[in-house]
């Protein structure tokens, strides 16, 4: 470096910088100490979580995770329900959240007035800000009972008697379920993709749009052929950050999701995510037991799915190669 | 889990101590949430009269087994006895305190509280999905003077592990030999059919909102919160309804002379005795730490049963007889004693 080229030699000027070089290396180490930390207690917990669960997958072998039987009483457990449930709750709620954050977003960025779209963009932040036992027990007490006396009814008269997809939507409107969870999942989800979507849709230059403009294409027309295939890669990214999050859901799922173990054709009928069945089965599991492995296991079943998820997002933020 | 168990022990208990230093009257005691109310009315009431305070935390009876057993708690709380074996391994004295009571409640348009009769092969039936309608023939001929609906049944029951699941499923498996083999016993089971809801506020809440639904909750709760009972069959084949006498007759005809207190109340003989009736235990180690401490948690409930029985009617629960109370004191002097081998009460 040509840095001593530049400044000029003389105590006034090298005093401060030795000082500087001394905080610089505290603050260096400080750095690298809170990184290396990170990765301890990441790799602590994961590997808590395995020894805590390895009787159980002693026990069951790695058919603990197709299993389809959680019977407490005869302590033999599977995870399929539970990691079904998880699964199929997350999509179902990415399916019903991406097309509305899209459309959040994209009023956000193109088509609201310039003084609305702070307003409106702040309070979806704050949205994403709410405790996830106020969704819960909103879910709880205002949606499930519309769900059960309208809307699943409803449902269930007309479509679920059709055949072929009827047993999609069969069964007692309980109001709670694996729909009613994927619905609660996606409000919560909905800001954190439409924050990550506004934001990506920001960072096309202004110039690929007047273009685009210019040469007479409407704005769906430059949404499509412009603005998506420009932000592609941060967009999925930022839906798999919502995925992640409604893998890991717990406690407004539990309140709706109907906590059964069992899997079942209709979406109204109740199921269980990993998460909810842990921190329901938690208190009552006694020290030593298989059962409490099998939860352990869970997590780390969780822990792992969820780190699928996230490094998938990470690869797709990742910034394109030669910028 | 067991290293987690204790550092969360030692800290409630650390806790405790810092409390106890300041004040020696203090006792500490954790688990099942079923009794949860009463105990905290009781430590209440005893610290204005004898100068205990009592710090119950309700974190569930598997938590409260585990509490006693690593000794990180004066005195752990259970709602299932624990088994004889593992009281022996872990040196803990189990005596019951008070009792509790649970209904089956409905929602049926048109049924109101205490209309409906039931029996409990009929409830095992129902929560193993075998009876699916309310209009089912078993159903209607019970109840002739109601006009029961072509409605689905919508079984509830609770999602978390928990005491109360325990009492209904023991009752469950006592009537029902299909259940005892299928299913079993235990805080939580494998549910052959229906919906599960957190905790008893849950249940009651889904049982409200869902037309066609059935739940089993603590007669506590369902009187508190107006909810509509059912009328059960009683092992001598009378219809009763969920009433403190007919709890009472229960408590009455139940044998406490099982080992560690662990009597059955479920499904006792009596023409009027309820069905669904069980104790909620104490686990007290006996070869305690803390000599005072342990000592001040039996003369907690001494007082409790002295002068706490109006309290615990108040809050629904069922008061243990007397006799029951006096075998309680009598095995507190005999059986826990100090370092020194000396009885600590």
């Amino acid at each position: 470096m040509s840095s001593s080229a530049i400044s000029p030699p003389g105590h006034l000027a090298t005093a401060p910088r030795k000082s500087g070089s001394t905080g610089d290396r505290i603050f260096s180490g400080l750095c690298h100490g809170a990184g290396v930390f990170v990765l301890i207690l990441l790799g602590a917990i994961i590997i808590e979580l395995f020894i805590g669960g390895l009787p159980a997958f002693r026990a069951f072998g790695i058919g603990f995770v197709w299993g389809d039987n959680w019977d407490p009483v005869a302590e033999e457990f599977g995870a399929i329900v539970p990691i079904y449930g998880t699964i199929v709750t997350s999509v179902m709620a990415l399916a019903l959240a991406v097309p509305i954050a899209f459309g959040i977003a994209y009023f956000l960025t193109e088509i609201a007035p310039v003084p609305m779209r702070q307003p409106v963009g702040t309070a979806i932040e704050l949205l994403a800000a709410v405790p996830s036992i106020i969704y819960g027990m909103w879910g709880f007490f205002v949606i499930v009972p519309v769900m059960a006396q309208y809307v699943q009814p409803a449902l269930i008269d007309s479509i679920g008697e059709l055949p072929l997809i009827g047993v999609l939507f069969a069964g007692p409107p309980f109001g709670t379920g694996i729909f009613t969870a994927a619905l609660i999942l996606a409000i919560m989800i909905i800001p954190f993709i439409a924050a990550t979507m506004r934001d990506v849709f920001r960072t096309v230059p202004p110039v690929f749009k007047e273009s685009a403009y210019g040469l007479g294409c409407t704005r769906w027309e430059v949404m499509w052929n412009i603005v998506i295939p420009y932000t592609r890669r941060s967009v999925v990214g930022g839906i798999m950050l919502g995925l992640g999050r409604a893998l890991g859901e717990t406690l407004a799922v539990t309140f709706v999701i109907g906590n059964a173990n069992r899997i079942a054709t209709s979406v109204f009928a109740p199921g269980n995510t990993i998460a909810s069945l842990v921190a329901l089965e938690f208190g009552e599991a006694e020290a030593d037991s298989l059962k409490l492995s099998a939860l352990l296991a869970l997590g780390f079943i969780l822990f792992v799915l969820s780190f699928i998820v996230l490094a998938i997002s990470r690869f797709l933020l990742r910034p394109p190669a030669g910028q | 889990m067991n290293r987690l168990a204790i550092l969360l022990g030692v800290a409630v208990a650390s806790i405790g101590l810092a409390v106890g230093a300041a004040s020696a009257q203090q006792i500490t005691g954790a688990g099942a949430s079923f009794p949860n109310p009463v105990y905290q009315k009781w430590g209440e009431a005893a610290q204005k009269a004898i100068g205990l305070q009592l710090n119950y935390q309700s974190v569930g009876s598997g938590a409260g087994m585990t509490q006693a057993r690593n000794r990180t708690v004066d005195f752990g709380a259970s709602d299932a006895p624990m088994s004889p074996a593992l009281l022996a391994e872990h040196k803990l004295l189990q005596f019951p305190t008070v009792m509790g009571s649970l209904v089956a409640i409905v929602n049926i348009p048109g049924v109101d509280d205490n209309q409906m009769k039931m029996t409990g092969e009929l409830l095992a039936d129902i929560y193993m999905g075998k009876i699916t309608k309310w209009n089912d023939p078993r159903l209607v001929e019970m109840n002739r003077g109601l006009s029961l609906p072509n409605l689905a049944i919508a079984p509830v029951y609770r999602a978390d592990g928990s005491g109360t699941t325990f009492v209904w499923v023991t009752y469950l498996s006592a009537v029902s030999p299909e259940w005892k083999d299928k299913v079993g016993v235990g805080t939580s089971v494998k549910w052959p059919a229906g919906t599960g809801a957190r905790g008893n506020e849950g249940v009651a809440g889904t049982v409200r909102n869902t037309r066609g639904a059935i739940g089993y909750v603590e007669n506590a709760y369902a009187v508190q919160n107006k909810l509509v009972s059912t009328q059960l069959r009683n092992r001598a084949g009378n219809f009763v309804i969920a009433s403190h006498e007919a709890f009472l007759a229960a408590a009455d005809n139940a044998d406490w002379n099982a080992p560690n207190f662990a009597a059955n109340l479920v499904d006792q003989q009596g023409a009027k005795s309820w069905p669904i009736v069980s104790p909620t235990f104490i686990l007290l180690p006996m070869d305690p730490k803390d000599a005072t401490r342990s000592a001040n948690v039996m003369k907690f409930f001494d007082w409790a049963f002295a002068n706490g029985n109006k309290l615990a009617e108040e809050l629904e629960y069922i008061p243990l007889p007397k006799a029951v109370q006096d075998a309680v004191r009598a095995t507190w002097k005999v059986n826990v004693k100090g370092p020194d081998g000396k009885p600590v009460m």
